[in-house]
């Protein structure tokens, strides 16, 4: 409670007690007969409770600003008191008061459970200074400190470990539980929480740049972005306003004019006004968004809009980039196959027969230069083989876009590539039969034989797309550069509807613009997302309705152009971020009609003269608070 | 010029509403979001009109709900 709060509840205490012995000394005991003298002795626990309403009331009139609820429930509470009612003028009061603090308390409190759930701002960094650990504010400092992070503290920046060995807790960021092993070397990244080995980490990134901050910012303002029911509430709003003040004014002054009774008509017209507050919607949307933003966070799910919370509990159809989002996008090489006898040109001499050490070494040379993740694997064998690539032995390197690489080495002319690119150089060879990406080498036009790469699905894919199906995901595909038999046995694995295969990086964009195109013809409202992690997915996560990425081993681009981030490239979590968006849609809807249906109800019984001040006050503040404590619901989502 | 400020006392999403309608309407105002949840106001202004967009975004708050205001650093 803040201390405003607490103000206002001993307030309050102190009001029901003066008006509880106002009321038995003058109701029950009857002890003071002159009307006059019982409004005096009233009116004490209504100024303790209410001046500030009155001044509020006063005040905004002069301002310009008549109709709000200070206003209302003071012109309600007089009018009582003009009609001799005084028991249930300053009763009505307290009511209020009681109900607004109840309101208050509970929007704080959720503000603050939320926040909590993201409360991992390190709050300072330790430098050694002349021996001694000084504790400083992270903000200040630089790039390249070596700051020391001692076991249970938070990481303050992000880095490299320099000295030390320890196991890191990433589950602030991640969702993930299992602790991380960093030792000398690794990259670290703020937020986490050190276990029980002290670290010295030279800092990379002020603390603004760190993820920690980021991510804070992130979270915050994707509260901003909003949603098109938040929107759409908030024009409601804007129109409902105007319009309830017209039908109370209506009812305040017609019925009088052929029935009598001007007081009570108005009285009613204020109750009608009261009830119809809309601030339980206004207050409870945004507040559920929050909630599913922050209980995304929890699980190491980033959404950067309230928006795409929206759009993705929407959810249709989701396809998949295969390469680092199903698959782990590391190739490992599988098999390494020489051609032997295979149909040559006339007059080729024996180096066409080569050993598969060589062959590794040529393919390591030809690829020298390329960062494609076959590139990669090619290079890394050969590293471990012992083997050290000589870049001053390959000249003229041309990579071909969905070909492979044509390059001179030893002066000799090399492909390195897929069957499309042996076919367009002219070369004659066996293709190869086995599952996987294929690297076939060729010197001289003369074929010298392939190297057998694949890539493993990552073990939690099939449980995910089996997820996202029982969630409601009508339609799973994938999408890959692979050969068809590859791509095709890929996605029976995994449990995929549809496969694109051989597509080149230009064709996705292509692929998921027609999906959508689908979409829109079977206008069943549904969304499509696009999961990637490449640079060259950036394009189609931002085509898609939603794109979702991998945070950790995702490109920065696709990250930067993602609306939803995946803190730990676990693609199981995608299914449950479908699942806290569809809740909190729900919890939003359920506001929306039960605020709604109440107060129109009450509103009538208001208009007919059966409901009085305190059902009004409830219809207000009572379905106020209701609405936001459904709204936390969201936080327990598992 | 974009600045984020830290708000007091915004209890009311219906006031919040009011008070970023407000402060949009103002002269060089470029754009302007409040965020009830967060109570952090971020506000888009021309550079040579900020300091007077903030003075009077101040006085709008105050006038919608006489307790809330514009942290000012």
């Amino acid at each position: 409670m803040t201390k405003k709060q607490k103000r206002m509840l001993y307030r309050i205490i102190a009001a029901a007690l003066v008006y509880v012995a106002v009321v038995v000394s003058l109701e029950a005991f009857q002890l003071v007969d002159i009307q006059a003298v019982k409004l005096i002795i009233y009116l004490v626990p209504y100024v303790i409770i209410g001046w500030d309403i009155a001044y509020e009331a006063i005040s905004n009139i002069l301002k310009g600003q008549v109709f709000d609820e200070n206003f209302l429930m003071f012109i309600a509470s007089v009018g009582a008191f003009v009609i001799g009612e005084y028991m249930e003028a300053v009763a009505v009061i307290l009511f209020y008061q009681v109900g607004e603090l109840f309101q208050d308390y509970a929007v704080n409190k959720s503000r603050q459970s939320i926040s909590e759930l993201m409360d991992i701002c390190p709050e300072y960094a330790n430098i050694e200074k002349d021996g001694k650990l000084t504790q400083v504010d992270p903000e200040d400092v630089e790039v390249g400190t070596v700051i020391v992070v001692k076991a249970g503290e938070r990481v303050p920046l992000d880095g490299v470990v320099v000295e030390g060995d320890s196991m890191v807790d990433t589950s602030s960021l991640t969702g993930e539980s299992v602790p991380r092993h960093v030792g000398s070397g690794d990259e670290i990244i703020s937020g986490c929480v050190n276990g029980s080995g002290v670290l010295y980490v030279k800092t990379t990134k002020v603390f603004d740049d760190s993820t920690v901050a980021k991510i804070l910012e992130l979270v915050e303002n994707a509260s901003s972005r909003k949603a098109k029911v938040e929107n759409f509430i908030t024009r409601f709003a804007r129109y409902y306003t105007p319009f309830v003040v017209c039908a109370a004014v209506v009812l305040a002054v017609i019925p009088p004019i052929f029935l009598g009774g001007w007081f009570n008509w108005l009285k009613r017209a204020c109750i009608f006004l009261v009830i119809s507050c809309p601030c339980a919607l206004v207050i409870s949307v945004p507040l559920s968004f929050f909630g599913g933003i922050g209980a995304a966070s929890k699980n190491g799910i980033l959404v950067k809009g309230s928006n795409f919370l929206e759009v993705i509990s929407k959810l249709e159809t989701i396809v998949f980039d295969k390469t680092g989002t199903l698959t782990k996008g590391e190739f490992a090489i599988q098999q390494i196959i020489t051609s032997k006898g295979v149909e040559v040109a006339e007059g080729a001499s024996t180096f066409n027969i080569i050993t598969e050490a060589k062959l590794l070494e040529l393919a390591a040379h030809a690829e020298c230069f390329s960062d494609h993740p076959v590139a990669q694997s090619v290079k890394n064998a050969f590293a471990k083989q012992g083997g050290i690539t000589d870049t001053e032995r390959v000249t003229d390197c041309e990579e071909i876009s969905g070909h492979g690489i044509k390059v001179k080495i030893d002066g000799e002319t090399v492909l390195a590539g897929n069957e499309k690119l042996l076919a367009r150089e002219g070369v004659k060879f066996t293709a190869c039969d086995k599952l996987g990406t294929i690297v076939y080498m060729a010197k001289e036009g003369c074929y010298l034989g392939c190297i057998v790469i694949a890539d493993s699905v990552k073990p939690e894919a099939p449980e995910a797309i089996k997820l996202l199906k029982q969630s409601g995901v009508k339609e799973t595909v994938m999408l890959t550069g692979d050969i068809d038999s590859v791509g095709k046995s890929v996605a029976a694995e995994l449990g995929i509807d549809t496969v694109y295969t051989e597509l080149l990086p230009g064709d996705k964009v292509t692929k998921v613009e027609e999906l959508l195109e689908d979409i829109k013809k079977r206008n069943s409202g549904g969304m499509l997302a696009f999961v990637g992690d490449g640079i060259n997915d950036a394009p189609v996560l931002s085509r898609a309705d939603v794109g979702i990425a991998m945070g950790s081993m995702g490109s920065d681009a696709a990250i930067e152009a993602a609306d939803i981030v995946l803190m730990d490239d676990d693609v199981t979590k995608i299914a449950k971020v479908v699942k806290i968006a569809r809740k909190t849609l729900a919890i939003v809807k359920q506001n929306i009609v039960f605020a709604l249906a109440v107060k129109l109800f009450i509103m009538l019984l208001g208009a007919i003269g059966v409901a009085n001040m305190w059902e009004a006050v409830f219809a207000d503040v009572g379905v106020s608070v209701i609405a936001i404590l459904n709204a936390m619901r969201v936080l327990r989502t598992k | 010029m974009k600045k984020k400020f830290k708000m007091e006392n915004l209890d009311c999403a219906n006031c919040a509403a009011k008070m970023e309608d407000g402060i949009r309407k103002l002269d060089g105002v470029i754009d302007v979001n409040m965020n009830f949840m967060t109570q952090k106001l971020t506000i888009e202004a021309e550079d040579d009109k900020f300091e007077d967009v903030v003075n009077k975004a101040n006085e709008i708050c105050k006038k919608i709900h006489h307790d809330t205001r514009i942290i000012m650093e």
